[in-house]
C-alpha cells in the first residue's frame, strides 16, 4: 500500500533496511542464541544517525518524529525484533525527557542520546505495581540540594547497558497518583544498582534487568517536572511509546510473513509449491491483510501524533498496540504453521519471530491494559458530549 | 567521424534478441503504439554502447541494426616493424612463478604459427642462472637484466626498463601471467607504450592475415566471453591465467641465446621502496598454485568445521579455500576467500564442502576440471554444475572420503 | 590530507538469475550498484580524511546514470563529486579509460593519494588504476591489504601476494588500488544521504578535461571488441549415492581413474 510517505521518510526506510540485512541478519541467530547485548549493532546505527530520528534537530537529532521512530523500528524488526530494541527502549526512557523536561536538563541529556553514545531506559515496574503503576513502592525523599532514593524496578529494558535512567518515585505516598515525581539517572550513581538478568522466552538480544536505588542521591536538577507530576509524564510517554511497540510487533510480523510467503512458494509437496494449495492461499492472505490493517493504524496514529504535539493520544496508541501485537502473535504463529516442522527447528527464522512476538502483547501494557485505556477514553468521550 | 549505430525502424520487429545479446545492458525495447501491427523497437543507449557489433550479430536475420566504426586513425605504427613473441619470466623471490612455462608453451605455439622466434625477459637479482632454466623449456632468446635494483617487484623499475626494452626490439605480442604483479605490472607498461592490454586470457590465437593476436577472456565473471584484438597498435600485450594452458617440456639439449642489455640502473624510475615480505604461514598450499582445493562454505555451520577440511585437504594434498560466507562469519582469513570478491582458481579438482554455489561463487572456481560437491541440498546450484555430486551432511560424508584416501595413499 | 577516489557502476550480480536456456544474464531489472570493491576505496579515504582534516573527492567515468553511484558515495562520507561524461568516451578500453581518468584528475585538483577499488566485477581487468597512475606519473600499489602510515608526502602499505604481503613505503603524491581485506564499509549515514541529495556534482566534459580526440571512447582504444559471446554452460555431472562409505569409495575411485588422484 502506498502511504505517500516523504522522500526525507523512504531515506529513512532505506537505511533502516540497509543495516537489518546487511548489518544484523547475518549476525541474528548468534545474539539470540548468546544471549547477548548487541553494541556493535548499536554502533552501526548510530553511525547512520538512527539512534537519533525522533529527536528534534535542536537537540542533535533528525527531527523525523515518532513516524520516523516507527518506521525504523518497522524496518530493523522486520528481520529482528531483539536487536532493535536497544533503539526503541532508548526512545521509551527518552520521551519523559521529551515530553517534559526543562531546557537545561534536554541539552544535557538528549544530544548524546541523539548521537548514539549514551542510550536510555525507563523505570516505571515494579514487582508489585506492574499494571497498577500507582502501586509502586520506590520512594525519593528531599534532603537539601538532593532526593534520596530507595526501592527497586524490575523487568527493565536496556538496564545495566543504558547511561540516562528515568524512573518513578513516590515523593509524597499519601496523594496516591498524584505524590509519583519522574527523575533522570545515571549509571554510576551511588546507590544504584543493577540486579540479575532476566532469561526470556524471546527478545534475547535484549537485556531486562533490575533497578536497585539504596539511598541513592539524586541532585534536585535532576527532576523532570513538578514534583507530583511523574504520573502524567508516564502516561505521556506511554502515549508516545506504543506506537513504537507496535511497529516492533509490526516488523515482527511483516518480516514472519515474508518469510512465509517465500516458504510456500519454494516449497514443493505433492509435485507443486505449497503456495498453490487454498489452505495456504487463504492463510497468507489472512496474514497479510492484518499485516497492513496494523499498519495503517499505526502509521495514522503516529502521523496524528507528530501533527498535535502535546495533544493526548491515549485512546489511538493504546489501540495500535493492541491489534498489531494480537496481529504479530498470529502471523507468526501462522508462519510458523505454514513452515511444517521446519517451521519448529531454530534454523529457521519463524519461531524466533513467534518468540519474539509475545512480548509485544505484554510489556508497555498488556492488552487488556490498552483495551481499559481505549474503552475509558471511550466512556470519557460519550459523557463529554452530554 | 564518430562511431554511429542506430536501429532502423523498419526492419525492427521489436523481437528482442540484440537486447539479450548486448553485454552492456544498452538496449531497451519501447513500445510503438503508431505502428501498424503494435510491433516493439529496440532503442540503443549510446551512453552504454561500446560499438562491440554483439547486437549486429544477433540482427543477421533481421539486418535491423547498422554500426558504423570510425575509420582507425593513423598512428605512426608500422606492424611490419614488429616481430616475435615475448614472453615475461616473472620471478618471485628467484624462483620462475609456475605460470611462466605455461606462457612458453602457448607462446611457442604461436610463434611456430607465426614463424618468429619465442624470447622471454627476465629481471631480477641474482637471477641469471634460471634463463637457461627458460630456454630449456622452450625460449630462444632470454633477455636478462639481473642488478639488485630488481631484487623485490616494484612497478617502477620494472616498468621503466620493460617499457625501454619493448620500444627498442619491437616484439608483436608480450604474454604475462594474470599475477598480482602480472596484472599491475603489464598495466603501467602497456599506459606507458600506448598499446593495448588486454586482462585475464583464457584462450590465445592469431590471424594469420594481419597477425592479429585474437585474445579470448572471461567477463562479468565468466558469464560473458570476449574476444579481443589489439588491430592498429604493437606490441599486442596480454595477462593470461595461471593453468589455463599446460606447462611446456623441459629439454635439456636445447639451445638458446642469452642477451644482457647495458642499463643505468640510477637512472631508472624508482619512487616506491620495498621494505619487507612476510609470508603466510598459514595456508600450506598456495590456493593459485593448488592442483586441489577444498573448500568449505556456510553448510560448515560452526568455524570449527574447517577442522575437516584442512584434514581432507592434507589428506589429498591441496589447499584449503572458502567461500565468501565463511570468510564473512569470521571462521577463517580473506586470503582463503574464492571467488568475485576473493581469488579466481582453477584447479583440477575443486571439493565444494557445504557451498551452495551462489553466482560469486562458481564464477571463481567454475573453469575447474573437476567439481566435488557435497551439500545437504541437492537442488542447489553447486549440486547442479558439480562433476560429482554428493548429497548428505558433510560432516557424515567427508570423514570417510579422508578415510579411503589415507587407504589408498598407504 | 586530499584523497581522489574513482570509482564505477556496475551491475549488480549478487541476485542475478542465469537464463538456463542461453547461460547468459538476466539483465532486466538489473540494478546498477558501487562496484563493490570501490566501497573499500570509498571507505579508506574517509577514514584517512577523518584522520588527517583533509576533503575526499569522488569521480567517476561513465553515462549521466552513474550520477547515483556518486550520490551514494556522498552518503557514506565523500565531500565532492566529480562525473565525467561525454558521448565521446562511450566504447573506451583500459587505455582510453585512464587517460580520460587522468586528465580529468589533472582538471579537478591537487591531490595526495588516489585510491582505486582492486578491479571493477563487470570488465575485471584491474588495468585501470596502474595506468591511471602511470599516465599521472605518478607511483602506484596494487593490491593494498592495508595502509600501515601515511603522512604529508610519505605513506607505507601492505600488498597482497598470492604467498604473504610486501611492506612497501613511497612519497605521495601516490595512488593504491585496494583489497577487500582493507576495511568494513560503513553503510551510510542519514545526513549522508540528505547532503547527497542536495550536493553539487561536477560534470566535466571531453572539453572540460582537454582530452585529444585521439586518446578516448572507441577512437583512442587500443583494443577492440572483435566478438562477445556466452560460454557453453557447464554440464552437470553425476550424482553419487549410497550410504557415507560407499559414496566415498565411489568418488575416490572416480578421481583415482581419471588420474587426478
Amino acid at each position: 500500500m502506498d502511504y505517500f510517505l516523504t522522500d526525507e521518510q523512504k531515506m529513512m526506510i532505506d537505511l533502516a533496511r540497509k543495516i537489518a540485512r546487511e548489518k544484523i541478519k547475518p549476525v541474528r541467530e548468534h545474539y539470540d542464541e548468546k544471549e547477548e547485548f548487541p553494541w556493535p549493532l548499536v554502533e552501526e546505527m548510530a553511525k547512520a544517525d538512527l539512534c537519533g530520528v525522533y529527536i528534534p534537530q535542536e537537540y542533535g537529532g533528525f527531527g523525523a518524529g515518532v513516524m520516523g521512530l516507527v518506521l525504523v523500528i518497522e524496518e530493523l524488526c522486520k528481520v529482528d525484533g531483539g536487536i532493535a530494541l536497544a533503539l526503541a527502549a532508548t526512545a521509551l526512557g527518552t520521551f519523559p525527557i521529551l515530553i517534559a523536561a526543562n531546557e537545561e536538563q534536554k541539552k544535557k541529556y538528549l544530544p548524546e542520546i541523539a548521537a548514539g553514545k549514551k542510550l536510555a531506559a525507563f523505570g516505571l515496574t515494579e514487582p508489585e505495581a506492574g499494571s497498577d503503576a500507582t502501586a509502586m513502592r520506590s520512594h525519593a525523599k528531599k534532603e537539601g540540594d538532593h532526593y534520596i532514593l530507595n526501592g527497586t524496578k524490575c523487568f527493565i529494558t536496556n538496564a545495566g547497558e543504558a547511561d540516562v535512567y528515568t524512573v518513578f518515585a513516590k515523593t509524597n505516598p499519601d496523594r496516591g497518583a498524584r505524590g509519583i515525581s519522574c527523575f533522570i539517572l545515571e549509571k554510576g550513581m551511588p546507590g544504584f544498582e543493577f540486579g540479575k538478568k532476566e532469561k526470556k522466552m524471546g527478545i534475547r538480544a535484549s537485556v531486562t534487568r533490575e533497578l536497585i536505588f539504596n539511598n541513592c542521591k539524586v541532585p534536585k536538577e535532576n527532576l523532570i517536572g513538578k514534583e507530583g507530576h511523574g504520573l502524567i509524564i508516564a502516561q505521556g510517554t506511554l502515549d508516545a511509546s506504543r506506537p513504537g511497540v507496535a511497529a516492533q510487533a509490526l516488523g515482527i510480523a511483516a518480516g514472519a510473513l515474508e518469510e512465509a510467503v517465500d516458504y510456500a512458494r519454494t516449497r514443493v509437496q505433492y509435485g507443486q509449491p505449497i503456495a498453490s494449495f487454498q489452505g495456504i492461499q487463504h492463510m497468507l492472505a489472512d496474514m497479510a491483510t492484518e499485516v497492513e490493517a496494523a499498519r495503517c493504524l499505526i502509521y495514522q496514529t503516529a502521523k496524528m501524533m507528530d501533527a498535535n504535539p502535546g495533544k493526548r493520544t491515549t485512546k489511538e496508541s493504546a489501540m495500535s498496540k493492541l491489534y498489531a501485537s494480537e496481529v504479530a502473535v498470529r502471523v507468526t504463529t501462522n508462519a510458523v504453521q505454514i513452515f511444517g516442522g521446519y517451521g519448529y527447528i531454530r534454523e529457521y527464522p519463524v519461531e524466533k519471530m513467534m518468540r519474539d512476538a509475545k512480548i509485544t502483547t505484554l510489556y508497555e501494557g498488556t492488552s487488556q491494559i490498552q483495551k481499559n485505556e481505549i474503552a475509558l477514553s471511550l466512556i470519557k468521550e460519550s459523557a463529554g458530549k452530554k | 567521424m564518430s562511431n554511429q549505430i542506430k536501429v532502423i525502424q523498419d526492419k525492427c520487429i521489436g523481437c528482442a534478441l540484440c537486447v539479450k545479446s548486448c553485454p552492456f545492458g544498452a538496449i531497451v525495447l519501447v513500445d510503438r503504439p503508431e505502428h501498424p501491427k503494435k510491433l516493439k523497437l529496440a532503442v540503443i543507449d549510446l551512453h552504454k554502447c561500446t560499438f562491440c557489433g554483439a547486437c549486429m550479430e544477433a540482427c543477421k536475420k533481421f539486418g535491423a541494426i547498422e554500426l558504423i566504426k570510425e575509420e582507425p586513425i593513423n598512428l605512426d605504427i608500422d606492424p611490419s616493424h614488429y616481430r616475435g613473441i615475448w614472453v615475461y619470466a616473472e620471478q618471485r623471490h628467484g624462483e620462475i612463478s609456475p605460470v611462466v612455462f605455461e606462457l612458453l608453451n602457448e607462446g611457442g605455439r604461436l610463434a611456430k604459427k607465426l614463424d618468429v622466434p619465442l624470447s622471454a625477459i627476465l629481471i631480477g637479482s641474482n637471477i641469471e642462472s634460471k634463463a637457461q632454466t627458460l630456454i630449456q623449456h622452450g625460449a630462444d632468446k632470454v633477455y636478462v637484466y639481473d642488478h639488485p635494483i630488481f631484487v623485490e617487484f616494484l612497478d617502477d623499475p620494472y616498468s621503466d626498463i620493460l617499457a625501454h626494452l619493448l620500444e627498442q626490439e619491437k616484439p608483436e605480442i608480450v604474454l604475462m601471467g594474470a599475477t598480482n604483479i602480472g596484472r599491475s605490472f603489464a598495466s603501467r607498461v602497456a599506459a606507458k607504450i600506448r598499446t593495448g592490454l588486454t586482462a585475464d586470457c583464457t584462450a590465445l590465437d592469431v590471424d594469420l592475415s594481419n597477425r592479429n593476436l585474437m585474445q579470448t577472456r572471461p567477463a562479468f565473471g565468466g558469464n560473458i566471453m570476449a574476444t579481443i584484438l589489439t588491430p592498429r597498435h604493437r606490441p599486442q600485450m596480454a595477462t593470461v591465467r595461471h593453468k589455463v594452458f599446460k606447462p611446456s617440456q623441459k629439454d635439456e639439449s636445447r639451445k638458446g641465446e642469452i642477451v644482457k642489455k647495458p642499463f643505468d640502473a640510477e637512472k631508472l624510475i624508482n619512487r616506491t621502496n620495498f621494505l619487507q615480505f612476510i609470508k603466510d604461514t598459514s595456508a600450506k598450499v598456495n590456493l593459485a598454485d593448488a592442483d586441489i582445493i577444498v573448500s568449505g562454505g556456510r553448510g560448515l555451520g560452526k568455524p570449527e568445521g574447517f577442522r575437516i577440511i584442512e584434514e581432507l585437504a592434507e589428506a589429498i594434498g591441496g589447499a584449503v579455500g572458502s567461500s565468501r560466507a565463511a570468510v564473512d562469519s569470521g571462521w577463517i582469513p580473506y586470503s582463503h576467500q574464492v571467488g568475485q570478491t576473493g581469488r579466481t582458481v582453477s584447479p583440477k579438482i575443486y571439493f565444494a564442502c557445504g557451498i551452495s554455489g551462489q553466482i560469486q561463487h562458481l564464477v571463481g572456481m567454475g573453469s575447474s576440471d573437476v567439481i566435488v560437491a557435497i551439500n545437504k541440498d541437492p537442488h542447489c546450484p553447486m549440486m547442479k554444475v558439480a562433476t560429482y555430486a554428493i548429497e548428505g551432511d558433510l560432516y557424515d560424508i567427508v570423514p570417510w572420503i579422508i578415510k579411503e584416501i589415507k587407504k589408498q595413499n598407504s | 590530507m586530499n584523497v581522489i577516489v574513482c570509482i564505477k557502476q556496475v551491475p549488480n550480480t549478487t541476485n542475478v538469475q542465469i537464463d538456463s536456456t542461453t547461460g547468459t544474464l538476466k539483465r532486466e531489472g538489473v540494478e546498477s550498484i558501487i562496484n563493490p570493491f570501490d566501497e573499500y576505496a570509498i571507505e579508506e579515504a574517509v577514514r584517512i580524511k577523518e584522520r588527517t582534516n583533509g576533503k575526499v573527492t569522488v569521480l567517476t567515468m561513465g553515462p549521466p546514470q552513474a550520477e547515483s553511484a556518486l550520490r551514494e558515495a556522498i552518503a557514506r562520507g565523500v565531500d565532492n563529486a566529480v562525473l565525467v561524461s561525454d558521448r565521446a568516451f562511450a566504447g573506451a578500453d583500459t587505455w582510453a579509460t585512464s587517460y580520460t581518468i587522468a586528465q580529468a584528475i589533472r582538471t579537478i585538483a591537487e591531490y595526495d593519494l588516489i585510491i582505486c577499488g582492486k578491479q571493477a566485477t563487470d570488465g575485471d581487468t584491474a588495468q585501470v588504476g596502474p595506468g591511471v597512475a602511470e599516465m599521472l606519473d605518478i607511483p602506484h600499489v596494487a593490491y593494498v591489504k592495508k595502509i600501515e602510515e601515511i603522512k604529508p608526502n610519505y605513506m607505507k602499505v601492505e600488498r597482497m601476494m598470492e604467498d604473504g604481503y610486501d611492506i612497501i613505503e613511497m612519497p605521495l603524491p601516490a595512488l593504491i588500488t585496494v583489497v577487500k581485506e582493507i576495511n568494513t564499509p560503513r553503510l551510510p549515514s542519514l545526513r549522508g544521504m540528505m547532503n547527497s541529495k542536495k550536493a553539487q556534482i561536477l560534470q566535466l566534459t571531453a572539453e572540460k578535461i582537454k582530452a585529444e580526440k585521439d586518446n578516448i571512447g572507441l577512437t583512442g582504444s587500443p583494443t577492440q571488441v572483435m566478438k562477445v559471446f556466452s560460454p557453453p554452460p557447464r554440464q552437470g555431472g553425476m550424482k553419487i549415492d549410497g550410504s557415507p562409505e560407499e559414496v566415498a569409495e565411489t568418488l575416490v575411485s572416480k578421481l583415482k581413474g581419471s588420474q587426478l588422484v
